[in-house]
């Protein structure tokens, strides 16, 4: 069962409409016991990246996140805001994000004259392997919206980058720990895909 | 890759789609579920659903129709209509509608709208102006869905939207609503000329020729329609359609 984590930022709705979808068992929870049973976690999350740290802190979900992306090393998908919160913080807000992917999120430079937000379709361009991606469809395309982008400090942490006035890291996975700045449940049968490759993922992942 | 969003915008009155002509006489024009399925077939880049009626007649949104809708959508979905109160806006998001559109609230309380971006973020708003020219090539702004006219000027009203944080403007023509005489590129090019953020040409679009021009003439991010959507030919017949992705990628950038 994955637990699409619950903690009052957005669209949890759409994730678990297209969990549905593509077959996959979910549950919408906040609650650390439905957590600590799940085979997989999302974190999803419009909106902004502190106000998004808060409230994983107030509804006590830090700890039993930290295990099970740390210590039992399920698999976790981070999508947008959820995918920005894996790393260290964001010029957007203060305070820490998880820590769990060696990152930090940048706002899009304001010279680039491109509108930012960046709200559009895009394509990815894969540039190390991930399960999420089994095979990179020939005019694949993924929903953005965000002014923030990732950026790793480790390379090996990229796996597709995307293009907006710059080249940005649009997906990252650190063993376990995944996360797309595009929005899966949005995507149409592009979104479907990696969807289903993330329910598809089987046990616990070692360390590298 | 073609950046440019092409955004049916669909019309809820009274739990059925309509569309207007200059914001009168709606037509009835189909089922709202079956038409949003439709649209995810035809693997729409966006779609926009106003409720033409919550504000006029100060209802709430409503919001049974929004978890239907919501849960038929595989696409992202913005939700306009009603939106009056911070309670409304957190609400349709637990719905699970992408963004919220906040049109006539906006005049007297600027303050919701950057209460809502610090909550959910600038992508998640947007607001929608409905703009109509005066006979003196004057535009002017109108809320409750055209008919209260408004004091402020376009590029004042634009300004305060910007400053309270909004991360998207749909510019709405009155006077080319339903027409399909080509979008007002004037009135666009003066808005997107002005800000930074993406600028969405609404009303009177009815070919992809329409759409090159609202992005090359006028500087829009995105193109909604509602007309050309729903309608085929030149009677008019109601036919939920989509242009073919190539003939998009061919004309737009």
């Amino acid at each position: 069962m994955i637990a699409i984590v619950d903690y009052g930022v957005g669209n949890l709705r759409s994730v678990e409409n297209m969990l549905r979808k593509v077959g996959a068992e979910c549950a919408i929870s906040s609650d650390p016991d439905v957590i600590k049973h799940a085979d997989k976690l999302i974190l999803p999350g419009v909106g902004n990246f502190g106000q998004g740290m808060k409230k994983l802190r107030s509804k006590g979900l830090l700890d039993v996140l930290n295990w099970f992306a740390l210590d039992v090393k399920r698999p976790v998908l981070g999508i947008c805001l959820g995918a920005q919160i894996l790393g260290n913080g964001s010029e957007e807000a203060e305070g820490p994000g998880l820590g769990w992917i060696d990152m930090q999120c940048k706002r899009f430079p304001y010279d680039l004259n491109v509108p930012v937000p960046h709200m559009s379709w895009n394509e990815l361009k894969i540039v190390n392997e991930s399960p999420l991606f089994p095979d990179n469809a020939v005019g694949a395309r993924y929903y953005f919206v965000h002014s923030f982008y990732m950026e790793c400090s480790n390379s090996k942490n990229i796996v597709a980058n995307s293009h907006h006035g710059i080249d940005f890291t649009a997906v990252v996975q650190s063993n376990n720990i995944f996360g797309t700045q595009f929005h899966p449940e949005k995507s149409h049968r592009f979104g479907m895909d990696v969807l289903r490759a993330f329910d598809g993922l089987k046990g616990n992942y070692e360390e590298v | 890759m073609i950046k440019t969003r092409v955004i049916p915008v669909l019309l809820l009155k009274d739990n059925g789609l309509v569309k207007t002509v200059k914001f009168k006489e709606p037509q009835y024009v189909g089922d709202p579920i079956n038409s949003i399925r439709i649209f995810n077939e035809k693997e729409v880049d966006e779609l926009v659903f106003l409720d033409i009626n919550a504000t006029p007649t100060k209802k709430e949104p409503d919001f049974d129709m929004i978890y239907r809708i919501a849960g038929e959508a595989f696409m992202p979905m913005a939700y306009g209509g009603g939106i009056s109160t911070i309670e409304h806006i957190r609400k349709v998001f637990t719905l699970g509608i992408e963004k919220v559109i906040i049109n006539s609230a906006a005049y007297d309380n600027y303050s919701l709208l950057k209460e809502a971006v610090s909550e959910y973020g600038s992508q998640s708003i947007v607001a929608c102006i409905d703009c109509k020219k005066t006979l003196f090539g004057k535009y002017v702004l109108y809320a409750g869905g055209g008919k209260i006219k408004q004091k402020i000027s376009i590029n004042n009203h634009v300004k305060k939207l910007i400053e309270s944080g909004i991360g998207e403007i749909i510019v709405n023509s009155i006077d080319r609503d339903g027409t399909q005489n080509g979008y007002d590129v004037d009135l666009i090019s003066t808005i997107s000329s002005n800000v930074s953020i993406p600028v969405v040409a609404c009303g009177g679009a009815s070919s992809i020729d329409d759409f090159a021009s609202a992005v090359t003439d006028a500087g829009a991010s995105a193109v909604a329609a509602g007309s050309m959507f729903v309608f085929k030919g030149k009677h008019r017949a109601v036919l939920i359609n989509y242009p073919e992705r190539h003939l998009i990628e061919s004309k737009l950038i």
